[in-house]
């Protein structure tokens, strides 16, 4: 790049633009390989045989995808479940976190209580606990309250979520007059029936950003079910997934276990391919406002 | 301006309205304080007692003060997961900011005009949204002995016999942080980019008036605007860092082999919850707390601190 950029400094300018745009298209084409390599591996190799594996790898895709899937299927881990246990969990946390980080942001924006700025304050500052420091006491007290083995702990905290809160404050700041919430006052439109039927309706956008994150979120994670869940028909696929790694692993068919891999990653890609652009477009959100 | 006027007139007579703002935190409140606050107090509780299993007997739980965290300031293993996390961090870290970098000033250089960024970014952030636990697995097997990746290159000619990497330190440490840069980067050069279109166009346009290359409008121009986000990138990786479980864990098998030199700070915790040693974890989970919010108040100062009004 130094190089490059020094001569560009001379009089062959344009040759210089076009060599460093060659040297940008390589690093990214390189960067892009890198990035999509593992799961066009993935891909193949979950079509392939145990046999046909132990042979080595090849580029081309074999015939035994749907034979792989129904051996996982009939073998011992509850993948069924896991999938069905994952999205119950990740649909219910995503949309509990952003009907309620909406309403607590619409708390902040739109009224003047004494305590909203030291309240706002607040919010932020607890924002980075990670959820691994407070894990020792939440698993006591879920024993405590009865809730251990149950989804509870996995959906209900979710209401409480800083960092999506801040991202609906952001978004109302900009896109939310206080004038029409008068205006609905006037009207006589009662303040919990104006947050539903006038803020949330308006507030769509983010609400899917934000949604699609959380779910993300949760459908990845693996520490707290692990701690929370041990009944094998209520684990999620994370916890599956470690299950198969603590396995004998050698002696599994290893057709089954890329299936299983690719049955847990894939969903998530093909979402991420419909909605990618809102997705890239929300990762700045609730970051740093220069 | 006006909305803030109006509202200002407005607060003194129109209190019945302003109630709804507490009750509108409620929810927030009340799932905080059981789901978080009162774990955390109990962190903290647990941290002062003796409390374990041994075999099939209970030890505890009995008050001992500070003993705990003695304990585990003096028995090496806390220094020793320190260093693994920090190390597997940065070898993930330095490629991931470098590239961002690289990436960032590339995809905003108005001069390039590169074809294809919707493409580029969709592909570099799909890793992010993968699941580490099942990246990880994937990694395994693919670096397994008998895996593909031994099977090409030995195929190929480059290995006579297949590389053992679960068995090697350095192999282990570098699988864990590529796995961190290739899930990390996308998502920091999509922050940088936010930060450098922030950049107003016409200092460029005044640096090449002057004569600047490149090089130096990035170093002199780009960098020390970019400074905050690059606080921010920087302490929030390192506290993502600290958090680094998934990927180790299930590459390792929880065992953070070989000879524990992959064993993570939340690893070593989650060992300690399994085992239900409740006193050390809670010493383990206090330490933890306050590296972290050390580096959050950090953060807060350079990103927040203008938000509160």
């Amino acid at each position: 790049m130094s190089e490059s950029a020094i001569k560009s400094n001379g009089t062959s300018k344009g040759m210089n633009i076009h060599a460093r745009r060659t040297l940008s298209y390589i690093v990214l084409i390189l960067l892009s390989f890198l990035c999509l390599i593992w799961f066009y591996i993935l891909l193949i190799n979950a079509t392939r045989s145990n046999a046909e594996l132990g042979r080595g790898f090849t580029v081309i895709p074999g015939k035994w995808l749907l034979t792989n899937w129904n051996n996982l299927r009939s073998g011992t881990l509850p993948i069924m479940n896991g999938m069905m246990n994952s999205i119950i969990v990740a649909s219910l946390s995503a949309a509990l976190n952003v009907y309620f980080s909406c309403m607590t942001a619409y708390a902040i924006h739109a009224y003047n209580f004494k305590g909203k700025n030291a309240v706002f304050t607040f919010i932020l500052m607890i924002m980075m606990i990670p959820t691994q420091v407070t894990a020792l006491g939440f698993i006591s007290f879920m024993g405590k309250l009865g809730l251990m083995d149950s989804f509870i702990p996995l959906i209900v905290p979710s209401i409480a979520a800083p960092v999506v809160f801040f991202y609906m404050k952001q978004y109302m700041d900009s896109n939310l007059p206080l004038s029409l919430l008068e205006a609905a006052r006037i009207d006589g439109c009662g303040e919990f029936r104006t947050f539903n039927s006038i803020v949330i309706p308006l507030m769509k956008p983010a609400i899917a950003v934000e949604a699609i994150f959380t779910f993300v979120a949760s459908w990845n994670n693996y520490f707290t079910p692990a701690l929370i869940l041990s009944t094998d028909k209520k684990k999620t696929l994370p916890i599956l997934i470690a299950q198969l790694r603590a396995a004998d692993w050698l002696k599994f068919d290893m057709g089954q276990v890329y299936v299983m891999i690719a049955f847990s990653i894939f969903p998530v890609i093909v979402v991420y391919l419909f909605l990618s652009k809102y997705i890239v477009g929300g990762v700045t959100a609730g970051g740093v406002k220069e | 301006m006006s909305d803030k006027k109006y509202k200002h007139q407005k607060s003194g007579k129109v209190v019945s309205y302003n109630k709804w703002g507490y009750i509108f935190l409620i929810p927030f409140f009340a799932v905080w304080i059981i789901f978080q606050f009162i774990p955390l107090v109990t962190t903290f509780y647990n941290s002062f007692f003796e409390n374990y299993r041994s075999g099939l007997t209970q030890v505890g739980p009995n008050f001992i003060g500070l003993k705990n965290y003695v304990t585990i300031l003096t028995n090496g293993d806390l220094i020793n997961y320190s260093k693994n996390t920090m190390i597997m961090w940065i070898i993930g870290f330095i490629p991931q900011i470098v590239f961002s970098l690289l990436l960032a000033a590339w995809f905003t250089d108005p001069q390039l005009r590169l074809k294809g960024q919707r493409f580029f970014k969709t592909v570099i952030y799909l890793p992010n949204l993968i699941m580490a636990s099942a990246f990880s697995m994937l990694f395994f097997t693919l670096f397994a002995d008998s895996g593909p990746i031994n099977s090409i290159l030995v195929s190929s000619g480059l290995l006579s016999a297949p590389f053992k990497f679960m068995s090697n330190v350095t192999a282990v440490r570098c699988l864990v942080g590529f796995m961190n840069f290739i899930m990390w980067f996308g998502n920091t050069t999509i922050l940088l980019m936010a930060g450098m279109m922030g950049i107003d166009q016409s200092l460029f346009e005044a640096a090449e008036v002057d004569g600047a290359t490149a090089t130096q409008v990035f170093w002199k121009i780009t960098l020390p605007i970019l400074r905050p986000i690059f606080i921010y990138v920087l302490i929030t990786s390192l506290i993502g860092g600290l958090q680094m479980f998934d990927v180790p864990q299930i590459l390792t098998n929880g065992t953070g082999d070989p000879t524990r030199t992959s064993m993570t700070l939340i690893m070593y915790l989650n060992k300690h919850l399994y085992s239900k040693n409740f006193g050390m974890g809670g010493a383990l989970s206090v330490f933890l707390f306050i590296i972290t919010g050390i580096l959050s108040l950090i953060v807060f100062k350079v990103s927040y601190a203008g938000e509160v009004k």
